[in-house]
C-alpha cells in the first residue's frame, strides 16, 4: 500500500483528514466505445480502486509538468533539436499502463517521453535526455525520441519504421511460449505508412498477441488526418483485424478498453487494433508552434472541454474518492518534483567523450575508425543493459 | 586515448577542462559561411537565403511548365523548412499537395506522375526518412530507361531532400545519404553550397531528363544568403567548381562542408603559408572527374571531406579514383576527414563532424608526409 501511505502523508501536512472518503468507485463512462468485427466491446461501467486512481493521476499530471516544463527549458535552449511533446495525450499513457499486466511489453514512436516515464523511468531520466546528460535515460546519447526502459522497446525516430518491430516483439512472446502481449503504438500519420500494413497482415496469418495502439490526435506534423488518410477510422483500417474506437481523453475509457484489447488478443485472438482519438496541445516538435494548420481557438477549445486531467478529475471528486484539496496537494508535490528533476537536468554532468564509440556493436571486430587510419578509437561496450529483458 | 587527444589538438586555443562542456552546450555553428559571389546570370537580383531560392526556383517551374507538380509530407502549408511556402495558394492545393507520411508512396507516386510524361518534384521531408523508399529510387526510378530498352522513364523526377548536420538534428535529422544513392547508376544527385547554386542546379535537375535526388544542406537553409539573381537560369550537372584557387593542397568537399574548407584553406595559408585549392564537388552522380584530375595533378596533395561516416562515403570513391589517374603525380596519399564510423551522435555532434580543426590537421599531415 505504497500509494496509499504516501497518500496519507500528503493529507496529513495538509491536515485534512478524511476517513469517511470511499476506497472504490462505479463510474459510468462518459464516452461510448465503437467497434469493428466485434460482437462485444469493453464494459462502461468500470470499477476504479483508490489506489489505481491515485497512481493514474500522479502520472498524468507528472506527464503535463514535466513536458511543460520541457517547453520551458527548449525555449531556453538547454534542451535542442528535435522534441516532441506529450501534453494533452497523457490519457493513453496513465490508462494504458493501468492496464498493462508485468508480462507485457510496449513500443511506440518518437513522442516517447510520456510512455517511457509511465513504463518506469525518472523524470530525472526523461528530462536528463533531453538535455543530452549522463543521467538520461539512454545516457544522453539518444535526446527527445530515444527512450527506453526494461519493457519498453523505444522511442522510434522514423515514422511507422517501429510497427512491425512491435509485431515481431509479440511473434517473439507467443514463440517462446510466454505469456505477455505486445503494445505497438502508433499515430494516425505512421498509420498510412506501408509497413503498417505489412505488420498487420503478418500479425493475422501468425495470430500474433499484438494490441495496436493508434494514437489519433488528429493531425500527422501539420496535415489534417482526414487530408492524409482515406479511412480516418483508423480502428477499422484492417479488415481482418477487429477493433475499438475508445475516447483517448478519458483515462478510464483507455484503461478499460486496453485492458479488454489486451484479453483479447492474450485469448489466442491474435491481433487488435485501438484507436486512442486524443489531441496535442504543442506543436509537433518545438520547431513547430502548431497554430499555422489548426487554430488557436481549437487548441484553447479543447483544453478547456475536453482536457484529459481536467476530466479525469471531474471523475474523483464526483465520486466521492478524492478532495479537490487531496489532488491539489498531489499536483503542488508534483510540481516540486519536476522543478527539482528539471534543475537536475541542467546541471547534470555532460556523458563522458567515450560515449561517442561506445555500444555500435556487441562484439566488435575492429576498432572505430578515426580521422586517421593510425589512430583508431577503442569500441567500448557499456553493458549497461541486458540483451533480452 | 585517441579521441580526447584529437580534441584536445581541436581545442588546442583553449587549455581549459571547461571546454568540452562548453562545446558540447553551446553548439556553436561549426563553419562560417561564404556568399557565393559567382552570379550566373546578369540582372535584377534580390536577397535571399536558400529556402527562399529554392522557392523561387519552384515558383518558376510551376509557372513556366504547366505539368509539374509538388507534393511531399506537409509541402502544402510552407514544409518544415519553409521551402514551399506561398506555393499552394498562388497555383492550386491540385499542383502543390501534402502526401501522407509513406516516403515510399510518395516516391513510387513520384514515378507514375513522371512516367506519364509531367514534371514531379517529391519532397522527403528529411534525406534520414528517405530509406523506406530506398526501393522505389533504386529499383524502380533508376533503373526504368534501362530495363524497358528506352521505352519508358521517369527523367521528371526530382525528389529534394534536406539533409546533413544541423547543430543539434541527432540520429534521424543529421545523415549524408548520398553515397547510398551513388552506388546506383541511372541517378543524378546533386547538393548545393549556397542560394545561387540552389536555384541554378535545382532547377536544372528539374529539367534533366533523367530522375535526380536534390540533397539539401539543411543548415543552409537559413545561413546561406546572398543576392540571387531572379531570372531563370540553370547550372550544369556534372561539373564541380573551383571556388578558390591555391596550389599546395587540393581541398574536395561539397553541401556545407566547402564552408569548412573554405575556413581551413584561409587558416592553412595564416598557419603554414601555403595555398590551397578548394573544389566544391557539386555532383555526385555524375562527378567531375577532369576538375578533380587537373587540380590533384597541380596540387599533388588532395583532402576529400565529408559528413558522412568514413567507410564507404564518397570520399573512397574520389580517392580510389584519384590515385588510379593521377598516381604519379601524387606527394602523398589521398587523405579523407569524415564523420566517424558510429551513427550520428546525439550530443557529440561538435566532434562527430570534420571540423575546420581536424581538416587542418589532415592539411598539416599531408604537407609533412
Amino acid at each position: 500500500m505504497y500509494s496509499r501511505c504516501r497518500l496519507n502523508l500528503v493529507q496529513n501536512a495538509l491536515n485534512i483528514f478524511k476517513t469517511n472518503y470511499s476506497s472504490e468507485a462505479n463510474i459510468k463512462l462518459e464516452s461510448k466505445f465503437l467497434l469493428h468485427n466485434l460482437d462485444k466491446g469493453p464494459s462502461e461501467e468500470v470499477t476504479l480502486k483508490k489506489e489505481d486512481a491515485l497512481k493514474i493521476f500522479k502520472n498524468m499530471d507528472s506527464i503535463r509538468k514535466f513536458e511543460n516544463s520541457s517547453a520551458q527549458m527548449y525555449r531556453e535552449k538547454v534542451i535542442r533539436g528535435f522534441c516532441h511533446l506529450y501534453a494533452g495525450q497523457e490519457a493513453v499513457a496513465a490508462g494504458l499502463t493501468a492496464a498493462m499486466r508485468p508480462q507485457d511489453i510496449c513500443i511506440t514512436a518518437y513522442r516517447c517521453h510520456g510512455i517511457a516515464y509511465v513504463m518506469g523511468a525518472t523524470v530525472e531520466e526523461v528530462l536528463c535526455e533531453l538535455t543530452g546528460r549522463a543521467s538520461g535515460i539512454a545516457r544522453g546519447k539518444g535526446g527527445s525520441m530515444h527512450m527506453y526502459t526494461d519493457k519498453m522497446f523505444g522511442g522510434n525516430g522514423i515514422v511507422g519504421s517501429h510497427v512491425p518491430v512491435g509485431t515481431g516483439l509479440g511473434f517473439a512472446r507467443k514463440y517462446t511460449g510466454k505469456d505477455g502481449v505486445s503494445i505497438t503504438m502508433y499515430g494516425d500519420g505512421a498509420a498510412n505508412q506501408g509497413q503498417c500494413f505489412e505488420a498487420f497482415n503478418m500479425a493475422k496469418i501468425f495470430q500474433i498477441p499484438v494490441v495496436y495502439i493508434c494514437e489519433n490526435n488528429l493531425f500527422g506534423l501539420g496535415t489534417f488526418c482526414a487530408r492524409a488518410a482515406a479511412n480516418t477510422k483508423y480502428y477499422t483500417r484492417c479488415e481482418y483485424i477487429p477493433g475499438i474506437c475508445i475516447d483517448g481523453m478519458d483515462v478510464l475509457a483507455v484503461r478499460e478498453g486496453i485492458k479488454f484489447a489486451i484479453d483479447y488478443a492474450q485469448s489466442g485472438n491474435g491481433p487488435i487494433i485501438a484507436e486512442c482519438v486524443t489531441y496535442r496541445y504543442f506543436g509537433h516538435s518545438m520547431s513547430d508552434p502548431g497554430t499555422s494548420y489548426r487554430k488557436r481557438e481549437d487548441i484553447e477549445e479543447t483544453r478547456e472541454k475536453r482536457d484529459c486531467l481536467k476530466k479525469y478529475k471531474n471523475y474523483l471528486t464526483s465520486c466521492n474518492l478524492f478532495t479537490p484539496e487531496e489532488l491539489k496537494a498531489i499536483e503542488t508535490e508534483n510540481k516540486k518534483k519536476t522543478e527539482k528533476a528539471s534543475q537536475f537536468a541542467r546541471t547534470d554532468k555532460i556523458p563522458p567523450l567515450e560515449e561517442l564509440n561506445t555500444d555500435i556493436y556487441v562484439k566488435a571486430l575492429e576498432p572505430v575508425r578515426n580521422v586517421s587510419h593510425f589512430k583508431p578509437l577503442a569500441h567500448i561496450n557499456s553493458n549497461k543493459f541486458p540483451l533480452t529483458p | 586515448m585517441a579521441l580526447n587527444r584529437t580534441v584536445n589538438k581541436m581545442c588546442s586555443l583553449c587549455k581549459k577542462s571547461s571546454i568540452l562542456t562548453n562545446v558540447v552546450t553551446k553548439r556553436n555553428s561549426h563553419f562560417v559561411y561564404v556568399p557565393d559571389t559567382d552570379v550566373p546570370i546578369q540582372g535584377k537580383t534580390e536577397k535571399l537565403t536558400m529556402f527562399q531560392a529554392i522557392n523561387n526556383a519552384l515558383d518558376i517551374t510551376l509557372k513556366n511548365d504547366k505539368t509539374a507538380k509538388i507534393f511531399g509530407e506537409d509541402v502544402g502549408f510552407g514544409g518544415v523548412f519553409r521551402c514551399t511556402v506561398g506555393l499552394r495558394d498562388k497555383y492550386g492545393k491540385e499542383r502543390v499537395f501534402n502526401t501522407p507520411l509513406s516516403e515510399q508512396g510518395i516516391a513510387g507516386f513520384a514515378i507514375g506522375i513522371a512516367n506519364m510524361g509531367s514534371t514531379a518534384i517529391a519532397e522527403m521531408q528529411f534525406a534520414d526518412y528517405i530509406f523506406p523508399a530506398f526501393d522505389q529510387i533504386v529499383n524502380e526510378a533508376a533503373k526504368m530507361r534501362y530495363r524497358s530498352g528506352g521505352q519508358f522513364d521517369c527523367g521528371k523526377l526530382t525528389i529534394r531532400s534536406p539533409s546533413m548536420a544541423v547543430g543539434h538534428g541527432a540520429l534521424y535529422h543529421s545523415q549524408s545519404p548520398e553515397s547510398y544513392f551513388a552506388h546506383t547508376p541511372g541517378l543524378k544527385i546533386v547538393i548545393p553550397r549556397s542560394a545561387i547554386r540552389a536555384k541554378g542546379l535545382l532547377l536544372s535537375c528539374i529539367r534533366d531528363p533523367d530522375p535526380c535526388i536534390f540533397f539539401e544542406p539543411k543548415v543552409l537553409y537559413r545561413s546561406a544568403v546572398e543576392e540571387v539573381p531572379i531570372d531563370d537560369y540553370e547550372l550544369p550537372i556534372g561539373k564541380a567548381d573551383v571556388i578558390r584557387k591555391g596550389e599546395a593542397v587540393t581541398l574536395i568537399g561539397w553541401g556545407t562542408q566547402v564552408h569548412v574548407l573554405m575556413e581551413v584553406a584561409e587558416l592553412a595559408k595564416e598557419k603554414f603559408n601555403v595555398s590551397c585549392e578548394v573544389i566544391d564537388l557539386v555532383s555526385i552522380l555524375p562527378w567531375d572527374r577532369a576538375t578533380v584530375f587537373e587540380s590533384a595533378k597541380k596540387t599533388k596533395r588532395v583532402i576529400v571531406s565529408h559528413e558522412a561516416p568514413l567507410t564507404c562515403g564518397f570520399g573512397a570513391e574520389l580517392a580510389s579514383s584519384i590515385q588510379e589517374e593521377c598516381f604519379l603525380h601524387l606527394e602523398a596519399p589521398v587523405s579523407r576527414v569524415a564523420g566517424f564510423d558510429t551513427p550520428f551522435p546525439h550530443i557529440f555532434e561538435p566532434f562527430y563532424l570534420p571540423t575546420k580543426w581536424r581538416c587542418l590537421d589532415a592539411v598539416e599531415k599531408i604537407l609533412n608526409y
